[in-house]
């Protein structure tokens, strides 16, 4: 240690409870943020896998004016054979084509309007969870069968289960009278009611056939695996996909609503910490001020002996950092600890159940430790207090060594 | 007795506040955080308060209406079977007098909808526009034609989201499509009269209006309804009146008020007030450290003046007081400017802030784009509160050391 | 009746490893009206004894009395309403509040009894008068010199007509004029108000003043003596 390092640890410990009351500040306001902050991006990134393996995928390729329009007639022309070359030539299985569009389901008492889609049940398990949400029957089996899977509460609505027969009345691409009869061969129960209510499946070659659809789909889904990976993905398959009309969309082009939420969530919860950053920063600048000002007379006779302003604020300063560093340290440990431990056992908040199946997240949330939710929160804590030093630390500039000496 | 405790008080006063002062540097930097954050609490309290009105105003705006009656089974069976008589007898008379201020008997089932280029599935609601309109329907939402002007108007008015998605537009005619109760394809061509706008794509999308009495006829129903929506104008006073229209209704019809007809808004509402609370009480913890700290440091330089006045003949317990009512007096201080300046920031901003920016994000939380930030009476009270009660336990340990002093050791600091 | 008195008291205090005993043992009893100076070196105990008569600090054994009151049995509460009516104190520095004027620090200790304001301003303009400070009331202590500081304090030890008046080393800062002004002061309300005084010293200006004499070794009174004293020169 060299003497201004001991000689700022010595000042600190001068005022113990002054400087631990400060250093607590920055503790309280570190380990909130480093829980909230695990939190918040644990919960974003179940929001984003759970809204996207449902059905979105995290990467689609559609027709150039499906994804606003979501008109029958904006198809992929040859999807099945497009995402059979597709799967060859990148190596990834997870892709399976999609047709969608609405029609009217009805049993022998109830008619429904609802979406159909027609989905290739032999890929369909790799890029979404619904096959695997079966709760009665079996899921989709080849892929020109007169089959039909349909969500728990759509099944008690249209009081039919497994066997009974749903007429589907709409229109074909081409905008004829379409219809088909399917058996009922398997029920989904996802626990999200609003999907559980509307979602229903048929074999894509059926679809094609029902919906006129010769060799078109609407929509070929890939699952990259990771969030991560979906950059590298799309512009591969950008390079592969060459045909005129057609565009390779990610999951935030697919569901922009998904990042906003999380973007509006984001900004409002910093501004948050924001505002506890600033109290804990003002928190230092007091210490501070008062540590310069109660020392004026010591400082002077330093100032005297031949130290220069600088020396003195860069003694300042250290001072400070070493309180913001026994914060960060501390504050991190306790919150990473605290973090980790929801993050093995999860976050249960009684009563919210509603509220979060809304945004497609389970009863139970899991914080995500990473150095990002880790450090962000106190890093920047510790910037706040290093900037509140500044003034006490420009004040020693304006001290003159004899009026300070003669200083109370 | 009384009279020696208000003269002593005046003292006590006067010490305080002029102590308060004797280092402003410090004190400035003290009122500054707690001005900061009581306004902080403030504002994201209107902030918060703005959304979930927001929330529930969309909500209830989607079907307007904060109490509804339906079939027993028609909440878990949307369909044309569960439906019920249209209000008469004892029902009838409790919805036309106060506190009731507007209701409404609507057909809601799902159906298609079909124009020559697409299909859609949509609601099918059969209303009575002048009934619609008192309960809260705004007819200045529709962008191109008309409203419907009587329960047997032949026309249908569609969004202007699902007017684009099924490619068609005003004075064109589409097919509605849904079931009668004997499981029939019922279906109609109409014309479409209206296009209204609506806050959420997602409502333009699933709402579509036709006369009430047109689809009775469609669907072959005669007099049957599927829900009966009441206002009294208050989403927040339901409670003390909903009970006697579900007494008037009788136990055959299901009688529910909008936090359990949508329960995601109720469990919203019901903890905002905790919510707020929270995030106050945890500003005012990074509060509290600095606040400790000053009042420590404040005693501490005071140490042989307390000694003094302890010898002089001053109860420790009145030294005590002393150290709190300055820390009052701060406190005080801080609440008034942070409430002014709260009210000053948010007033200018309840005519709504433009969100637009993350709008498709909100519309996932069933928000619009605009925010209306709202300045309560309760947020003001209530940081007040927290930073009052709060701020004074947090006080009591500063100041009561200070009364645990010796005077001898006090007199002898240096 | 004494005044003030205190019977085998013993108080020790450690220091570091050693023991030191302030008080040995001591015993006084102190006439109403009496001039009394205790001296001796510092350490000698008198400051100590002086604080104990004083209910500011609690002996390890004896007794003391004030008015006939039990001194060491009272409570924190009550020693400091005993101080309040009963006795003034002088002491050696800073023995006025900062952020009070002249006149604020005298009314201070009556508007702890809960004097009304009245008569509390007529009695401090009057013992300001009476101190010779009358045009300094507004002042605060920073704009005073020392001895002025110090015959406010006087002025505050005695404007609730205490019974006894315990001075600490009262001229230990002051220069020879302002101190013999200070002592002929003490000498003066002696004499017209009958009060008591203790006075803790080691300055021979004030013991010249005392009609008793207290000499303090070691914790211990070494000598007693009445004396004349120098009447007051005016």
């Amino acid at each position: 240690m060299s003497v201004t390092t001991r000689l700022a640890w010595r000042n600190l410990w001068r005022h113990g409870r002054r400087t631990w009351l400060t250093v607590g500040a920055m503790i309280f306001c570190n380990i909130l943020l480093v829980f909230m902050i695990s939190f918040q991006f644990g919960t974003y990134s179940l929001m984003i896998d759970s809204t996207l393996s449902v059905l979105t995928g995290h990467i689609q390729i559609q027709e150039k004016d499906y994804n606003a329009e979501q008109r029958m007639r904006n198809t992929v022309p040859n999807g099945i054979a497009l995402a059979t070359d597709l799967r060859k030539k990148t190596g990834n299985s997870a892709m399976a084509a999609r047709g969608t569009t609405f029609a009217l389901a009805s049993s022998e008492e109830r008619s429904f309007g609802i979406q159909v889609m027609g989905v290739q049940p032999e890929f369909e398990a790799q890029i979404s969870t619904l096959p695997g949400l079966i709760q009665d029957g079996r899921y989709l089996q080849g892929d020109d069968a007169d089959e039909i899977v349909i969500g728990s509460v759509l099944a008690r609505n249209l009081k039919a289960g497994i066997g009974d027969e749903v007429t589907l009345l709409g229109s074909g691409r081409d905008g004829s009278f379409a219809a088909g009869v399917a058996t009922v061969v398997g029920i989904i129960n996802s626990g999200m009611s609003e999907l559980d209510r509307s979602i229903a499946q048929v074999p894509l070659g059926y679809f094609q056939s029902v919906f006129s659809m010769s060799d078109q789909v609407h929509s070929i889904v890939v699952n990259v695996g990771t969030l991560g990976a979906v950059e590298d993905e799309k512009h591969q398959l950008k390079t592969l996909v060459t045909t005129e009309d057609l565009v390779v969309l990610d999951w935030n082009e697919l569901q922009p609503g998904l990042k906003q939420a999380i973007q509006a969530d984001l900004f409002s919860n910093f501004v948050m910490y924001g505002v506890l950053i600033v109290l804990v920063a003002f928190s230092v600048l007091n210490t501070q001020l008062m540590a310069v000002l109660e020392r004026t007379r010591e400082f002077g006779v330093m100032m005297a002996l031949g130290l220069r302003p600088g020396a003195l604020a860069r003694l300042v300063f250290l001072e400070t950092a070493i309180m913001s560093l026994l914060g960060l340290f501390i504050g991190c440990l306790i919150g990473t600890a605290i973090a980790a431990y929801y993050q093995a056992n999860g976050v249960y908040i009684p009563g919210m159940e509603e509220a979060m199946a809304k945004y497609n997240l389970p009863g139970e949330l899991y914080p995500q430790v990473s150095l990002l939710s880790i450090f962000l929160g106190p890093g920047t804590v510790f910037i706040g207090g290093m900037l509140a030093a500044i003034y006490p630390a420009l004040r020693l500039y304006s001290l003159a060594p004899v009026a300070a000496m003669r200083a109370v | 007795m009384a009279q020696e405790q208000s003269v002593s008080a005046s003292i006590l006063a006067k010490l305080a506040w002029r102590n308060l002062w004797r280092n402003y540097r410090r004190t400035l930097i003290m009122l500054t955080a707690i001005v900061i954050g009581v306004w902080a609490m403030i504002l994201f309290s209107a902030l918060m308060r703005g959304m979930l009105d927001e929330m529930v105003h969309a909500g209830l705006r989607v079907l307007p209406g904060e109490v509804q009656i339906h079939h027993p089974a028609f909440r878990d069976d949307p369909s044309i079977a569960n439906s019920m008589q249209e209000p008469q007898g004892e029902l009838l008379a409790t919805l036309n007098r106060p506190p009731v201020q507007a209701w409404t008997a609507r057909i809601k089932v799902p159906g298609m909808i079909s124009s020559e280029r697409d299909n859609r599935g949509a609601q099918l609601l059969g209303i009575d526009p002048a009934q619609e309109i008192a309960l809260g329907f705004d007819p200045g939402d529709i962008v191109e034609g008309r409203f419907l002007e009587s329960p047997q108007d032949k026309g249908i008015v569609i969004g202007r989201k699902l007017a684009e998605r099924l490619e068609t537009q005003l004075g064109k005619r589409v097919v509605i499509m849904s079931q009668d109760p004997d499981n029939d394809v019922a279906d109609r061509g109409v014309r479409i009269v209206g296009i209204y706008k609506a806050r959420l794509q997602a409502t333009e999308e699933l709402n579509v209006y036709v006369g009430r009495e047109t689809l009775q006829k469609m669907l072959r129903i005669d007099k049957q309804v599927s829900e009966v929506a009441i206002t009294a104008n208050s989403y927040k006073t339901v409670d003390t009146w909903w009970p006697a229209i579900a007494t008037a209704a009788g136990p055959e019809l299901d009688t529910q008020p909008w936090m359990v007809l949508d329960a995601y808004l109720g469990t919203i509402l019901s903890i905002q007030g905790t919510m707020n609370l929270i995030i106050m009480i945890i500003i005012f913890l990074a509060l509290s450290f600095g606040l400790v700290n000053t009042l420590v440091m404040a005693v501490f330089e005071r140490i042989r003046e307390i000694g003094l006045m302890m010898a002089l003949g001053m109860r420790p317990q009145w030294i005590m007081y002393q150290v709190l009512l300055e820390s009052l007096m701060l406190l005080c201080l801080g609440l008034i400017i942070g409430n002014v300046l709260a009210a000053a920031t948010i007033l200018p901003l309840e005519g709504g802030i433009d969100i637009s920016i993350v709008g498709d994000g909100l519309e996932m939380y069933g928000m619009g784009a605009t925010l209306y930030p709202v300045l309560a009476a309760q947020d003001m009270l209530n940081s007040t509160l927290v930073v009052l009660v709060l701020g004074l336990l947090a006080s009591l340990i500063p100041a009561w050391r200070a009364s645990r002093y010796n005077p001898i050791q006090a007199l002898a600091k240096n | 009746m004494s005044a003030v008195s205190c019977k085998n008291l013993i108080k020790t205090f450690t220091q570091g490893e050693q023991i030191i005993k302030g008080l040995d043992d001591v015993t006084i009893n102190i006439e109403p009206g009496e001039f009394v100076c205790l001296s001796g070196p510092s350490g000698s105990g008198k400051t100590t004894l002086l604080n104990a008569l004083g209910g500011l600090d609690n002996p390890d054994s004896g007794e003391i009395l004030v008015d006939s009151k039990r001194v060491d049995l009272l409570s924190k509460s009550d020693l400091a309403d005993m101080r309040l009516h009963n006795i003034g104190f002088v002491f050696q520095a800073y023995n006025l509040i900062p952020v009070l004027t002249a006149q604020e620090n005298i009314e201070f200790v009556m508007q702890i009894q809960g004097v009304p304001a009245q008569e509390r301003r007529e009695k401090s303009r009057a013992i300001l008068a009476e101190v010779d400070l009358a045009d300094h009331e507004d002042r605060r202590p920073a704009q005073l010199s020392g001895g002025q500081q110090q015959r406010v304090a006087v002025a505050r030890a005695i404007v609730s007509d205490p019974t006894l008046v315990l001075a600490d080393e009262p001229t230990a800062n002051l220069d020879s004029k302002t101190a013999v002004q200070l002592i002929e002061l003490f000498l003066k309300l002696n004499l017209e108000r009958n009060i008591t005084f203790v006075i803790a010293t080691h300055d021979t200006r004030v013991m010249d003043y005392c009609r008793r004499l207290v000499r303090m070794v070691d914790g211990k009174i070494v000598s007693d003596l009445q004396q004349p004293g120098i009447g007051v020169s005016s």
